[in-house]
């Protein structure tokens, strides 16, 4: 009722679409954001990783201006109140929801409404996305008739028909089959190519590797990563996997002090010297190389290792107000 | 400001269309108008009834010539004061003991009547006897001075107005316009209780909240449901009028309100308007903060009872205009509409309505905004201590 909402445009040049600073965002007692720092450059792809509980919805919606923060900083487009900014943010919430008894396109303009588009243009594109997709015999079908990809293909329409300049989608892939998934990132893609900032929260890291061109790993309420996927598949040293026709000698002695066996084959990781010297010993001592690879981690890896040693060390640190689910 | 409005007509047109568009909303309209049918109907019954004989019936058990006098005397009274003024009387045999007669089960009179004119006996249960006592009295008396009475003509001097009758039709116009208020809001207002349940069951509050201030749905959704009324009042009121209509000229004879009937009439929408905008923000800021259709149905009959309070203080406060009690219904937003409805039938001041209805408007604002407070602190679970955030942007 109080102040004026108007839309400004966001400062021109403005390089992050999305910026947190020192974020905290508490339930009772439980930290589900715990001091994040975050910088979404315009125009990126940017993921947030994280396994369930980790906070990254708490933090989207934090950064939309859903919900306050205890502490920090957020700028949306440049602004600090981001509901000013609605007019050019879409946002696909991770509990989908539509009005049963509305009809497709209108639902997709009712969502461009709300964020600023005249309801006659809204009608106007919902109709024109949905004949572009195939899905032209639903346009005049209420939500209650449609079956869930479709009504969540409905919801994707809406948080895009405003043309939006920042796309924030949380857990989008979930619940649609892998055809609406490829369909989906294409779609991504496409709004990337048109200089749309994406951001999204996922717990599956294949699209995220995919798609994203920076992402952070969230775990805990903290970002324990952030940077390009390259980057966080940088942190793990490559895998070996060796297969001898020998199964002792002196060779043995030039495998890394880590390295186990099972089933004949011995994994470790890539020496920091390079494999040539572990080559050359093998050939020395007569290993008989029967195989060799060097596989280079993923990002699922990365996400393992980053996500998981988080979990562990909060585990180990057995902090009581942690316990409870995240809103 | 004008985003919040935008924001709010969309949320708006949205219910109004989900409302008025859907098929359940012919069975809402024709509802009502079943009582409206039937008071018509019971009207006329209740006016038949009324015509039949209701009068108690007095048996007479005195010689025949006072017996004859005293039906005679009863004709002479009822010629002037109406048939239904004076109990029936009824010869019955004279007995040793009217007791007994009256224990019978087939006497079919309450009371009887032994004696003579003179010395009259009325013999019946303690409560009959209270109430026929006086009526018997003047029927002996007319009955004694029967030569001698005579009924002094009374010559009639017509006015066109009177100002005791105009300051109590005036009142009667207030209080009809004050129940039909309560009535109407009563009727509509408890809808907007469970309100943004649809939202929070389907999820899609967390679109509305990440698009447009939380003010705009509360805004929004009142809006809605004021428009959604007013069709209501339209179709409503047309029909009842088409009925007046139909019946005869009744609304003729009603006296102009103080302040006129065109303002009147403007007065009362804009206090309906009030009313209903003022209990809406509160149940919709009650209603927000249930999770299921059950709490909504239990929070109802607390509210119910709370509107029945509302109406009852305003009921009693106007009928002494300038009161402390009345002024107190005046300034008391939530009985504010219902009390100044009866002030604007009574008194020609136009003022005190302009300073009304801007202060009905603050609190209407006031309510929604904490209700927006406690929403997003409960609901949400965004925001710390809600009062200090009262007076804040809304943007988020």
């Amino acid at each position: 009722m109080i102040g004026d909402t108007q839309a400004p445009a966001s400062a021109p040049h403005q390089p992050y679409a999305v910026e947190g600073h020192g974020l905290v965002k508490t339930f009772g007692r439980f930290r589900a954001v715990d001091g994040i720092d975050i910088a979404v450059p315009v125009g990126a792809i940017y993921g947030i990783l994280g396994p369930n509980g980790a906070g990254k919805t708490t933090l989207l919606r934090t950064l939309l201006g859903i919900i306050d923060p205890d502490e920090g900083e957020r700028r949306l487009l440049g602004d600090a109140a981001p509901l000013r900014m609605a007019p050019n943010v879409g946002y696909l919430p991770e509990e989908r929801g539509l009005y049963p008894s509305m009809k497709a396109f209108e639902a997709i303009a009712f969502m461009g409404a709300l964020r600023g588009l005249p309801l006659a243009e809204g009608r106007r594109r919902a109709k024109a996305m949905l004949e572009g997709h195939g899905l032209g015999a639903a346009i005049d079908k209420p939500i209650r008739q449609l079956s869930k990809g479709m009504a969540q293909t409905v919801q994707l329409f809406g948080t895009i028909v405003h043309e939006p300049r920042l796309i924030v989608l949380d857990e989008p892939f979930s619940g649609l089959d892998a055809i609406n998934q490829e369909k989906l990132e294409a779609l991504i893609r496409e709004q990337a190519r048109k200089g749309v900032t994406i951001l999204f929260s996922t717990h599956v890291i294949a699209h995220a590797d995919r798609l994203c061109e920076r992402i952070a790993i969230v775990a805990g309420g903290r970002i324990h990563f952030e940077g390009t996927p390259a980057h966080a598949r940088d942190r793990l040293r490559a895998q070996v996997r060796l297969r001898t026709r020998a199964a002792d000698g002196g060779w043995r002695g030039a495998l890394p002090p880590d390295a186990t066996t099972e089933d004949g084959t011995w994994h470790f990781a890539l020496p920091d010297e390079g494999i040539e010297p572990l080559l050359r010993a093998l050939i020395d001592g007569q290993a008989g190389i029967e195989s060799l690879s060097i596989e280079r981690p993923g990002l699922h890896d990365a996400f393992v290792a980053i996500a998981g040693a988080a979990v562990a060390r909060q585990m180990r640190d057995d902090r009581p107000d942690r316990t409870e689910d995240a809103a | 400001m004008r985003h919040l409005w935008r924001a709010a007509f969309v949320i708006a047109r949205r219910d109004f269309t989900a409302v008025v568009l859907s098929r359940t909303f012919i069975l809402f309209l024709l509802g009502p108008l079943l009582p409206i049918l039937i008071g018509f109907a019971f009207g006329g019954l209740g006016s038949k009834i009324s015509s039949t004989d209701l009068r108690p019936v007095v048996g007479i058990a005195m010689s025949a010539a006072d017996n004859g006098a005293i039906e005679r005397a009863r004709d002479g009274l009822t010629q002037r004061m109406g048939d239904q003024a004076l109990p029936h009387l009824r010869p019955v045999p004279r007995a040793p003991d009217p007791r007994a007669q009256l224990a019978r089960p087939d006497s079919a009179v309450v009371a009887i009547l032994s004696g003579s004119l003179a010395h009259p006996v009325l013999t019946g249960k303690a409560e009959d006897l209270d109430h026929l006592q006086g009526d018997v009295s003047l029927l002996a008396s007319a009955a004694l001075a029967e030569r001698s009475l005579r009924f002094v003509a009374v010559d009639r001097q017509e006015v066109a107005t009177s100002h005791g009758a105009q300051a109590q039709g005036q009142l009667v116009i207030g209080r009809i316009a004050q129940v039909v208020m309560f009535f109407l809001t009563i009727l509509l207002a408890g809808m907007i209780l469970s309100n943004l349940v649809e939202e929070k069951t389907n999820k899609i509050i967390e679109i509305l909240a990440a698009a447009v201030p939380i003010d705009a749905i509360f805004l929004g959704k009142l809006m809605a449901m004021l428009a959604m009324s007013f069709v209501g009042i339209l179709f409503w009121g047309g029909t009842a009028l088409l009925l007046l209509i139909m019946l005869g000229d009744g609304v003729a004879n009603l006296p102009a309100p103080a302040v006129g009937w065109p303002l009147f009439l403007l007065l009362a929408i804009v206090y309906f308007a009030m009313a209903y905008t003022l209990l809406g923000s509160l149940f919709l800021g009650i209603g927000a903060q249930a999770t299921t259709v059950r709490e909504v149905q239990t929070l109802n009959m607390p509210i119910t009872m709370g509107q029945m309070l509302i109406f009852f203080f305003a009921s009693y406060a106007v009928d002494h205009m300038g009161s402390p009690a009345e002024i107190a219904a005046c300034i008391f937003p939530w009985s504010s509409p219902f009390a100044m409805i009866v002030r604007a039938a009574q008194d020609g001041a136009v003022w005190p309505h302009l300073v009304a209805i801007v202060w009905q408007a603050a609190f209407v604002a006031l309510i929604i905004r904490v209700g927006v407070l406690l929403f997003r602190r409960h609901v949400m679970q965004s925001g710390g201590r809600w009062w200090r955030r009262l007076f804040r942007p809304t943007t988020g």
